[in-house]
């Protein structure tokens, strides 16, 4: 679960005041809204990018308001996939269990899990530059799930992909969501994609959640 | 009125581009001439003999050594300044940083010789004057470093701070995501994205070193066999008439410039094919 309570956010002279919103645990929630609403703001603010100036942030059943990106156990995966060009996918997918020491052998087996789930096997050995849109996505989700994170922030990772990998990963998606059972807070501009993933749109508009129904 | 030939565009013809062109490759091309005439001047005036002899002096030997040493320790403190320098100015705002900026500026347009005479002048103060009677400075080796670091650090963490400012924030903001504090979202993500903009200024620090002068006469001296690098050679070959001697450690110099370059080039080359060094 993902709730928000009367938060303000600050980002430059931009300013989120009193928002409040509720992801139910299991969840996939789309957020949707204008340029400039503010959706990668509170994105941020949820995942301990962008400090609350008033309010509270609870990621499944703890107050996280003043923890750090760290220790919110919070995934995320961002526009462009924000791969790190000097490891390979393997590398990627290992990453946050190597910063917590995870021994070799289970950390491997979590990174085969993975590969097998995001159809990432032949690319273990690549690095970033020649990937794909639709393999980066794949592997910033999987870089991004691999320690088992409460919830999953997902910033229009399908916005910069052509019809078909957008299709491909939004089936990714639906299948992880499947295993896991993992809560999604997705931020995106496509109503196609909102209605085919989502179980619940919100809408940010003028500083103010909107529910577009269940 | 829309088949009127006058309102379109008059035709560029091939003849015109290569007038254009042209006048563009003079222009240029006086300055890549100039360039090429002043190295080409040097190589022929000197001969295998000049070089071969100028190698055997004693004093051109041990200037190449402290040159080589005095610019790669520099090198090597160059970028332990100017990483954190770079990463703090890119990353963090806050007050008086304009200023910061320009201060960080003042090496690279200030006369070399103010930079040294800069530099005598501290170490007037009365606790660097107590630091230098148990560790000397002033025209002895560490002050040709404290010359060359001066300026070399500058470019450093100009190269840097550009390096830095390329490398979006949103990777180090993953990285925390992923557990990392903000020390390892550096050790591991932001420093390994960085090392050609590091390579980079460690070769222009290297270079910028080898080349400096003024601030080390003034600041270093002028001393054979002791404070005496490769540029003082030239210097102290010249003032005695030993024209060949001095030309002869010029192309020394001009062939490291050029190695140099090629490393610069390299990682050019590189970046466009998007490999890893």
């Amino acid at each position: 679960m993902i709730a928000l309570e009367q938060v303000t956010v600050h980002a430059g002279a931009f300013v989120l005041r009193d928002l409040s919103l509720v992801v139910p645990a299991g969840s996939h929630t789309a957020l949707m809204g204008r340029t400039g609403a503010g959706k990668t703001t509170l994105l941020e603010a949820v995942c301990g990018l962008r400090p609350v100036s008033a309010g509270r942030i609870v990621v499944g059943s703890r107050d996280v308001t003043r923890e750090s990106p760290a220790a919110r156990g919070v995934g995320l995966v961002p526009q462009d996939g924000a791969l790190f060009q000097h490891l390979t996918v393997r590398e990627h997918l290992a990453f946050s269990l190597v910063v917590r020491h995870w021994d070799r052998d289970r950390a491997g087996a979590r990174v085969d899990e993975l590969a097998a789930w995001l159809r990432l096997g032949p690319l273990l050995d690549r690095r970033p530059a020649g990937l794909s849109g639709g393999e980066v996505q794949r592997v910033a989700l999987g870089r991004a799930l691999a320690f088992h994170p409460d919830v999953l922030c997902l910033d229009e990772p399908l916005s910069a992909l052509d019809d078909d990998t957008r299709d491909e990963v939004c089936d990714v998606l639906a299948d992880i969501r499947r295993r896991t059972g993992i809560t999604v807070l997705h931020v995106t501009h496509n109503r196609r994609e909102a209605d085919r993933l989502a179980d619940r749109i919100l809408r940010l508009h003028d500083g103010r959640i909107e529910s577009n129904g269940d | 009125m829309n088949q009127d030939p006058s309102h379109r565009p008059p035709v560029a013809t091939r003849g015109s581009d290569r007038w254009f062109l042209a006048c563009l490759a003079l222009l240029g091309g006086t300055y890549v001439l100039l360039l090429a005439a002043t190295v080409a001047a040097d190589v022929l005036y000197t001969t295998p003999g000049h070089l071969w002899r100028a190698l055997q002096s004693p004093e051109i030997r041990h200037a190449i050594r402290l040159s080589l040493v005095s610019c790669s320790l520099t090198t090597l403190l160059s970028l332990w300044v100017a990483v954190p320098i770079g990463y703090l100015m890119t990353r963090i705002r806050f007050p008086g940083q304009a200023l910061l900026d320009a201060l960080l500026d003042i090496p690279i347009v200030l006369p070399p010789l103010v930079i040294g005479l800069s530099l005598l002048i501290l170490f007037q103060a009365p606790p660097l004057r107590a630091l230098e009677r148990v560790f000397p400075v002033t025209y002895a080796v560490p002050s040709i470093i404290l010359a060359q670091f001066m300026v070399a650090c500058a470019f450093a963490v100009r190269t840097l701070r550009a390096t830095f400012e390329q490398i979006s924030p949103r990777h180090e903001q993953v990285a925390l995501t992923l557990g990392c504090t903000r020390a390892q979202a550096f050790w591991l993500v932001v420093l390994p994205s960085a090392r050609k903009g590091v390579l980079t200024a460690a070769t222009l620090a290297w270079a910028r070193a080898l080349g400096e002068f003024g601030p080390i006469l003034v600041f270093s001296g002028a001393t054979r066999m002791k404070t005496e690098v490769l540029p003082t050679t030239v210097y102290l070959e010249l003032s005695v008439g030993n024209l060949e001697a001095a030309v002869a450690v010029s192309l020394l110099m001009v062939a490291a410039a050029v190695a140099v370059l090629l490393v610069l080039r390299g990682q050019g080359l590189s970046n466009a094919f998007g490999r890893p060094l």
